[in-house]
Parts: structure tokens; C-alpha cells; sequence
């Protein structure tokens, strides 16, 4: 039946297409109008096309304007770290520079293309260069561009080289095929040495276990972090390369085999907080309805690691849950976890 | 010499054999290249639908799946692991074959002969290898869709271990292997195309023709081609080491392994090694696959406008600046790579950088269409589309180049809509441009303008509809190469944004087939073309409608002024070709 349905439309479409064809012929050849010799368009079909290429460029613009009204509430809601805050200064600065030449641009391309279409009478006009229009339009990019190129390479800067006021707690993420762990590292907050070839049985994470440093590790499911306190993750893969991504820290790092990749931040919301904010709420809220209407589990917002990086089959599905709390919140639940030495 | 006592050597007969598949003529090798493009296209586009299905809706079930996919679809749902696929396979399809052969290659070999005054390219027997070995190239990749464990999957950049070891995917047996030798075939026929177009252009261009007299579509084929011997030899090294690891037990990208239950010898590589040599081939490339489609654009746009290019001398600068840039900046694949932070900076600045010579493009084809005569051929609007996309590409590109901005888009959604639209977006429309407007060249007829413009205008809308949303998915933290969003609640919200992608990209799929129907028909019925259909200036159109061997019947015409001589004051015609002397009192152009 889905065939049969299928080819009757293909069929119909052809139809109508070869329909629309003779109507653009029969009308050209029956209006007269002075048909070139060469392969040019008519001036009806310039005219024609010149007015469909500026409704093409408004609905252009005024989607590009209404998405941002529309879809801006499903981007990320505020940044729940430090240099979070920073770099969505920067992306919004950003954006309102190029959303500024964009809406020139655009708008420009589009109104040229329908005025100065070919119709009768139009005549081009022979410019061949104008050294002054050019220089100003290499040197005013050229200056807005080194404003942004600072800007963010400060901005980098101090991210990738923080300023720790405090001792930050070492927090080591573990990546496998296909799943996170996390390891905290304790007391004396020296993750223990490790490597995979020291893989074996519970020890899961190849720790040495003749490295004392690696005794009150802590190795967890899900990840609890004091509100305020500077964070340094370690990366570390078991296998092929995946990336550690927490979009609501605004954190990404790459975790690669053979090598340990570092990111230090510092969350300043917790998750409790988080779920409190308007645009959070309204997300939730929205999502619930949806899930509602499939008749699943009501969602609560959570922050979440996530893998950014292809790895395999599973790769869309590597979640680790991290709970931002208050300290007396997170040094209860921390004395509430085994130690490595414990779990051995 | 030796060409042209050949154009004057008719008698020898061809066969069926030597005329359509052993050509060594350079305008039969651009067709060849063309139409070997067009159906790796159509490989390429049909996968992303089977994926956008599985993208858009997760839970249904489609039996068409189960007839494309066979075993690696279930009741109509896909596996994990074809979805990894089709998303490789298309991203290496259309970035090597379609937007790197099936565009330089058709527009190079036709185009760089015609458009510089010569009879063939500086070797006729090389040009014919290098269309072969690309050929051979695609049939391996696409008999890689038939091996028992599937094609490659580690997605188009084959980063390592992902792609060096079986037991982390089945993609990375059998099928990463004929990718692999696909791609050495691949890299082969591209140097020795890339070596013959730079050969060309600096010793066959005919009298009169200087450099700077050289339509803009020829520097953009010849900095191509440069940037290809650059570049493609480094990808295989790449490659080569990759071999050595898969087979051979070396540890180049490979080090401290525990998979599939037990821990590897490899020790002391690094995969960050490999992604170097591949984005150092990979950033130059974005470039080879753009700039031949600006050079297009700016061939069509100035043609059609009816007015000089503006600034001629800035386009070739630009393009040449570009070019040159493209080797420098291809650390911004590899901000979070774990990389020292300083060349974080660096490749900020440098790859910032590129955005002004790409300003000055943007808007000297801005001011070619202002105050011009503007002919919307097919092959204009889709240049006009090029020069929309190449902006709204390029701006997110702001974004994406700045390390402190990147830590958060990277691998997201954002970077999937940023690259479609500047480089898959803009070089399609450019191909489509050139397609449009030289198709009477090639095949002596001309196509159907209405079904052009419908062509067009459907897929203008489609492209902006499939890709502008992404930017949002890539903004609420979606990251690509997801077979489905359904494991994260968080992004359950985003499911209608999928659902419009998908329908959107079924309407470009179907728009799509128009073009198809025109080409394949117009090239064996539609009607005869004129000689110079768009009035142009340039040598090509001084040929004979019918393909002769050595291209002019007589001498190789010389040359007398720039190509972009539309419009220019005091002359009768609104064009005037190149080999038009200047006449007395004219005022030349300063080419």
C-alpha cells in the first residue's frame, strides 16, 4: 500500500513538473518577449527571480531573527562555574559582532540581487576597483578581529592557567568503552600512580597498588563537588580516545589514551541552586510535558558529564551525574564512601 | 608542440574505448570526473537521509531501512554501530569524493585547458591515470559498504585507537582497511591531477595570457592544486603509520591500551600525533574543496552581473592569503585535545586571521552585483547562495576558531552546522553554479531553466533549514555522532528541533532529484547550445559547440585583455572577449 501510495506521488510530481515546464515555455514564447539568441534569462524571468531572491533574503532574516526569540530558551542555561561566566561574556559578545554583520550583510546581498536585477533598461555600471572602499573594509575587520583575538586569548589564558588561591581538589575521570568513573583523591589529595596494564579484577581502574598515594582514593559512580572550591579533573582513557564534556560547566577536555589531560574550574552553583533558575525551570518544565506525553518518568535537572568524543557503538550513552553541594553536604557524603584500600 | 601537431592529426580513428572510457582529452576526463561525482553524491546525500531518520524519529520503526541496511537494521531500526558508519562514510564521500575530485576534478580539467588557451593539459596520459585511480578509489570505498563487519565507523577523521583497533569497533577491521587503501588510491589521483593543473597553468597558457589576466576561476583551481601537493602527501603518512599499527605492531598512535579484557603491548605513542598529520592535510583541504568554488562563483557572479569583478587584484591576494594561512591554523581541530595551551593561542590568532581576506571576498562579490545588470541564471542564484552561505558559515567561524569559545561548542552540534553551511553548503552551490553554467560546454546543450530554478530554490530553503537550527542543538550542549538523544532527558526538549531537520533534508533529498532528471536529460536531448549562451568574455567560449580534440580548429587564439571587460564604456556589446584587440582609443584596463 505504502508503495502503491509512493509511486502515485512520484508520478504526480513528475507531472506537475513537466506541467510547470511547458507553462514557463508556452508563456515565454507567447508574450514575445525579445528572446536572446544566447542562454540568458528573459528580463520577466530576472524581474521574477529578482523579487523571489529578496522574499527568499527577508524570510532568511527575519527567521535567523525570530529563532533566536524562539529557540534561544532551549540553549544552556547560566553557566554553573567561574569561567563559565567569562566565556559566555565573550560568546554573546561575539555574537552580537557577527550577528551585527550578518544582519547587514545579508539584508545587502539579498536587496542588490532584486535591485539590480536585468530588466528592461538596466544598464551595469563599469567599476572595476576603489582602493578606498577596500581598505576600509580590510582594516575595519581587521580591528574588530583583534579586539576578539585578545579578548579571547586572555580569556584562554587564564582559564588553562588558574590561579589557585586554595589547594584544588584532584579529581581524576576515567573513560572506558563504554562509561565514566570518577576517582577523588582523598586525604592527602594525590590521585595514586596508575596504568592500565595494572587492570585486574576489582581493581578496575589500574591502580598501583604499591602506590601508598593511592590508598584513600576515592572511586565513585557519581560525582559530588563542593560549591565554590577549585576542581582540577585529570583525564584519563582506558582504550580509545572519548572527551569529557560537562555542558553546563562549560568543561571540555579530551581524555587520550597513554597520556593525562587536565582541566581545573571552579563550580559556583549548586545543583539545588540550579534547579531553582527561571530558565532551567522552564526547560524542565517543558521536557516533563513531553515526557509525560510518552508516558515516562518525570526528569529532574542534574549536572552531567558526558562523552564528546565519537568512541564506538555506545558512545551516546556515557553518563556520569555530578551533584554541586554545599561543603558540609559534600564532606558527609565523602565519609560516607569506601576508600580504595577499603574496597581491595 | 607536441599538442599541436596532435590537434592536426584527425584521422586516427577512436574507438568507443578511447573516446568515452580511455580519454585522455581533457574535457571527456572533466565529464568522467562529473558524473563519478554526481553518483558518490548521491551515495553520500542518501545516507544522511537514512540517518536523519533515526535522528528524527529514534523509536520508529522504517522498513526502508531494513531494504538499504539489510542485516544491520532490525524491524526498521538501525544498529549503533551503521549509524557510526553512514556518518563516516558520508562525511568521507562527500568531502573527498564529491567536493574534492567531483569539484576540481570536473572543473580543473575542463576548465583550466579552455579558460588559458591550451590544447590539453601538459600531459593527457597522466590526466587519464588520475581520473582511473580515482575511480578505482571509489570503488573500493563503496565495496567497503559490503564487507562483513561493515565499513569503516570511527567517523571521517579516523582518529586512532578508535580506528586502529577491531576489537574497539567493528568498523576498524576490514572496512578501515579498504578505506585506508581507498584513500592511498585517492591521495594518488589527486597529486597527479594537482602536479598536471599547476603544470598546466604556468607553461600552456597561450599568448597574451598573463597572470593577471587569468580569469579568477583559474587562480582559484591552480592555489587549489598547490595546497593539494602540500597537503595530501602529509595525510599519507598519516595513513601509512595508521597501516603500520593496524598490522604491523607498532606503537605510533597507540600506548597504555586495556581492550576487549586485556591490556595491549602498544607503548609510547600518541594518538594527538596522528591528529596533527590529519588536520594538517585536513584544514588545507576545507580550502581545496572552498576556493574552486569561490573561483566559480566569482567566473559567475561577474558574468552574469554584467560588470567586472570588483577588485581583482584583492581576489587573487585573497585567495593567495587564504591559501597560505590554511597551513597554520590546523590546531584549532585540537583545542581540547589536551595540546599545550600556548599553541592554543597561537592558532586563535592565526586562524582569526583568515577571516579577513574572507571579509574582503564576501564583499567584493557584495559590490560585483551592486549597480550591475543581473542575469538570474541558475548558475547566478546558486552563486548568490554561495555568497549567503559563505557568510553565515563563516561568521559562526569566529566562534569556533576562538579557543575560550570552543572549550564549550566543540564536537557539538555547532561545529556540525558550522561546517556544512561554509564549506559543504558553499561548495555544493559553487558546484552546482559551475555545473549550471558550463553545462552547455560540456555536453553542447543547454539545461532546463525552470527546473534550475526550482532546483534552486528548493534547495536554498532546505540547506538553511536543515543546518540553521543545528546552531541551536549545538548551543544547548548536544554533541554529534549521537545514534540517538533519548539516553539524556535533558535533551528530550530538543526532538522537534530533529524532526524539523529531517523533514527539510527529505525536501533537499527531493530537490535533488530534479537536478538529477535535468542533467542526465538535457545532457542526451536538451536543446543545442549557442556557442557563448551567457555572452562571456573568456577563451572557452571561442570553441566549437561540438568537442573537437585540441579544443580550436586553427591556431590557439591570443589573448588582449583581462576577462572581466563587461560593460565597459564605449563598446557596443554589453561583453568583450579576450581575444578582442584593444581598439584605438580604448581605454585598456590595466591587465
Amino acid at each position: 500500500m505504502t508503495t502503491l501510495l509512493t509511486a502515485v506521488v512520484v508520478i504526480l510530481a513528475i507531472i506537475a513538473i513537466v506541467q510547470i515546464i511547458r507553462v514557463f515555455e508556452v508563456s515565454s514564447t507567447m508574450s514575445g518577449d525579445d528572446e536572446p539568441q544566447s542562454g540568458q534569462p528573459t528580463k520577466k524571468e530576472n524581474d521574477l527571480f529578482g523579487k523571489i531572491m529578496l522574499l527568499m533574503g527577508a524570510a532568511l532574516v527575519i527567521f535567523s531573527i525570530w529563532s533566536f526569540f524562539s529557540w534561544g530558551d532551549y540553549t544552556l542555561p547560566k553557566p554553573a562555574s567561574e569561567h563559565g561566566v567569562e566565556t559566555d561574556r565573550l560568546l554573546w559578545i561575539t555574537f552580537g559582532v557577527i550577528g551585527l554583520v550578518y544582519l547587514i550583510t545579508q539584508p545587502l546581498l539579498f536587496w542588490f540581487a532584486y535591485k539590480y536585477r536585468g530588466r528592461k533598461g538596466q544598464k551595469a555600471t563599469y567599476i572595476e576597483h576603489n582602493n578606498k572602499l577596500e581598505a576600509v573594509w580590510t582594516i575595519i575587520p581587521t580591528i574588530v578581529l583583534a579586539v576578539i583575538i585578545l579578548y579571547g586569548i586572555f580569556t584562554w589564558t587564564s582559564i588553562m592557567n588558574p590561579d589557585y588561591e586554595e589547594e584544588p581538589i584532584v579529581v581524576e575521570l576515567y573513560a572506558k568503552q563504554f562509561g565514566w568513573t570518577a576517582r577523588l583523591a582523598g586525604e592527602d589529595n594525590i590521585l595514586g600512580e596508575a596504568n592500565v596494564r595494572f587492570i585486574e579484577g576489582a581493581n578496575t581502574l589500574g591502580i598501583d597498588e604499591n602506590d601508598f598515594n593511592g590508598y584513600d582514593d576515592v572511586i565513585v559512580n557519581e560525582l559530588h563537588l563542593p560549591v565554590g572550591k577549585p576542581v582540577l579533573l585529570k583525564m584519563r582513557s582506558q582504550d580509545v580516545i572519548h572527551s569529557a564534556y560537562i555542558p553546563h560547566f562549560r568543561v571540555q577536555m579530551n581524555c587520550v589514551p597513554g597520556t593525562v589531560t587536565q582541566f581545573g574550574f571552579t563550580p559556583n552553583i549548586t545543583t539545588a541552586e540550579m534547579r531553582q533558575d527561571a530558565k532551567v525551570m522552564r526547560q524542565i518544565a517543558h521536557i516533563n510535558d513531553l515526557r509525560d506525553a510518552m508516558g515516562e518518568e518525570p526528569y529532574e535537572f542534574d549536572f552531567v558529564l558526558l562523552c564528546n568524543k565519537i568512541c564506538g557503538s555506545a558512545h551516546y550513552n556515557m553518563q556520569l551525574k555530578i551533584v554541586v553541594e554545599t561543603e558540609e553536604e559534600y564532606n558527609q557524603w565523602l565519609k560516607e564512601q569506601k576508600t580504595f584500600a577499603e574496597t581491595l | 608542440m607536441a599538442a599541436e601537431v596532435h590537434s592536426q592529426d584527425h584521422h586516427h580513428e577512436e574507438t568507443f574505448l578511447t573516446k568515452y572510457v580511455f580519454s585522455m582529452d581533457h574535457k571527456m576526463i572533466g565529464k568522467q570526473f562529473l558524473i563519478t561525482g554526481i553518483i558518490m553524491g548521491l551515495i553520500g546525500m542518501g545516507m544522511s537521509l537514512l540517518f536523519r531518520l533515526q535522528l528524527a524519529w529514534p523509536d520508529k520503526s522504517f522498513p526502508i531501512l531494513d531494504t538499504f541496511l539489510g542485516k544491520w537494521s532490525d524491524d526498521g531500526v538501525m544498529d549503533p554501530n551503521i549509524y557510526l558508519a553512514l556518518v563516516t562514510i558520508h562525511g568521507t564521500i562527500m568531502v573527498f569524493f564529491v567536493l574534492t575530485a567531483g569539484l576540481s576534478g570536473t572543473f580543473s580539467n575542463l576548465l583550466i585547458p579552455l579558460q588559458i588557451g591550451a590544447r590539453d593539459m601538459a600531459s593527457g596520459f597522466i590526466n587519464m591515470l588520475s581520473y582511473w585511480l580515482f575511480f578505482l578509489s571509489s570503488v573500493v570505498m563503496v565495496s567497503s559498504l559490503f564487507v562483513p563487519d561493515g565499513p569503516a565507523a570511527a567517523g571521517w577523521t579516523i582518529y586512532p585507537p578508535l580506528s586502529a583497533l577491531p576489537q574497539a569497533m567493528p568498523g576498524s577491521g576490514m572496512g578501515m582497511t579498504l578505506w585506508l587503501v581507498s584513500m592511498t588510491l585517492f591521495i594518488a589521483s589527486s597529486l597527479l591531477g594537482a602536479l598536471n593543473y599547476i603544470v598546466t597553468v604556468l607553461n600552456l597558457r597561450t599568448k597574451g595570457m598573463s597572470m593577471t589576466r587569468l580569469p579568477l576561476t583559474i587562480w582559484a583551481f591552480f592555489v587549489t592544486a598547490i595546497l593539494g601537493v602540500l597537503s595530501f602527501p602529509v595525510l599519507f603518512s598519516a595513513a601509512l603509520l595508521l597501516l603500520f599499527d593496524r598490522s604491523m605492531g607498532t606503537s605510533f598512535y597507540l600506548s597504555d591500551i586495556f581492550v576487549g579484557g586485556e591490556a595491549l603491548g602498544y607503548s609510547g605513542g600518541s594518538p594527538i600525533l596522528f591528529e596533527h598529520l590529519f588536520w594538517f592535510l585536513g584544514h588545507p583541504e576545507v580550502y581545496i574543496i572552498l576556493l574552486p568554488a569561490l573561483g566559480i562563483t566569482s567566473e559567475v557572479i561577474a558574468t552574469n552581473s554584467r560588470k567586472p569583478i570588483f577588485g581583482y587584484r584583492a581576489m587573487v591576494g585573497s585567495i593567495l592569503m587564504i591559501a597560505f594561512l590554511s597551513f597554520i591554523v590546523w590546531g584549532h581541530h585540537m583545542f581540547v585535545t589536551g595540546m599545550n595551551p600556548f599553541l592554543g593561542t597561537v592558532f586563535t590568532f592565526t586562524t582569526l586571521l583568515i577571516a579577513i581576506p574572507s571579509a574582503v571576498k564576501a564583499f567584493n562579490y557584495l559590490t560585483t552585483l551592486w549597480k550591475g545588470n543581473l542575469q538570474m541564471t541558475p548558475a547566478m542564484l546558486f552563486s548568490i547562495g554561495l555568497v549567503s552561505t559563505f557568510i553565515t558559515g563563516g561568521l559562526t567561524g569566529i566562534i569556533l576558531g576562538d579557543s575560550a569559545l570552543d572549550i564549550n561548542v566543540h564536537d557539538t552540534y555547532f561545529v556540525v552546522a558550522h561546517f556544512h553551511i561554509v564549506m559543504g553548503l558553499s561548495a555544493i552551490f559553487g558546484m552546482y553554479a559551475g555545473i549550471y553554467h558550463w553545462f552547455p560546454k560540456m555536453f553542447g546543450r543547454m539545461m532546463i531553466r525552470p527546473l534550475g530554478y526550482i532546483h534552486f530554490v528548493l534547495t536554498f530553503v532546505a540547506a538553511y533549514g536543515v543546518f540553521y537550527p543545528m546552531h541551536f542543538l549545538g548551543l544547548a550542549g548536544l554533541p554529534r555522532r549521537y545514534y540517538t538523544n533519548t539516553s539524556f532527558p535533558m535533551f528530550d526538549n530538543l526532538a522537534d528541533i530533529n524532526v524539523i531537520i529531517s523533514v527539510f533534508a527529505i525536501l533537499g533529498g527531493i530537490a535533488q532529484a530534479i537536478f538529477l532528471f535535468n542533467f542526465f536529460y538535457c545532457a542526451v536531448r536538451g536543446k543545442r547550445a549557442p556557442q557563448n549562451p551567457w555572452r562571456s568574455n573568456t577563451l572557452e567560449w571561442t570553441t566549437p559547440v561540438k568537442h573537437i580534440h585540441g579544443n580550436w580548429p586553427g591556431e590557439i587564439p591570443e589573448v588582449h585583455r583581462w576577462p572581466y571587460d563587461y560593460s565597459k564604456p564605449g563598446m557596443d556589446e554589453d561583453y568583450v572577449p579576450q581575444i578582442v584587440p584593444i581598439a584605438d582609443g580604448e581605454e585598456a584596463s590595466g591587465h
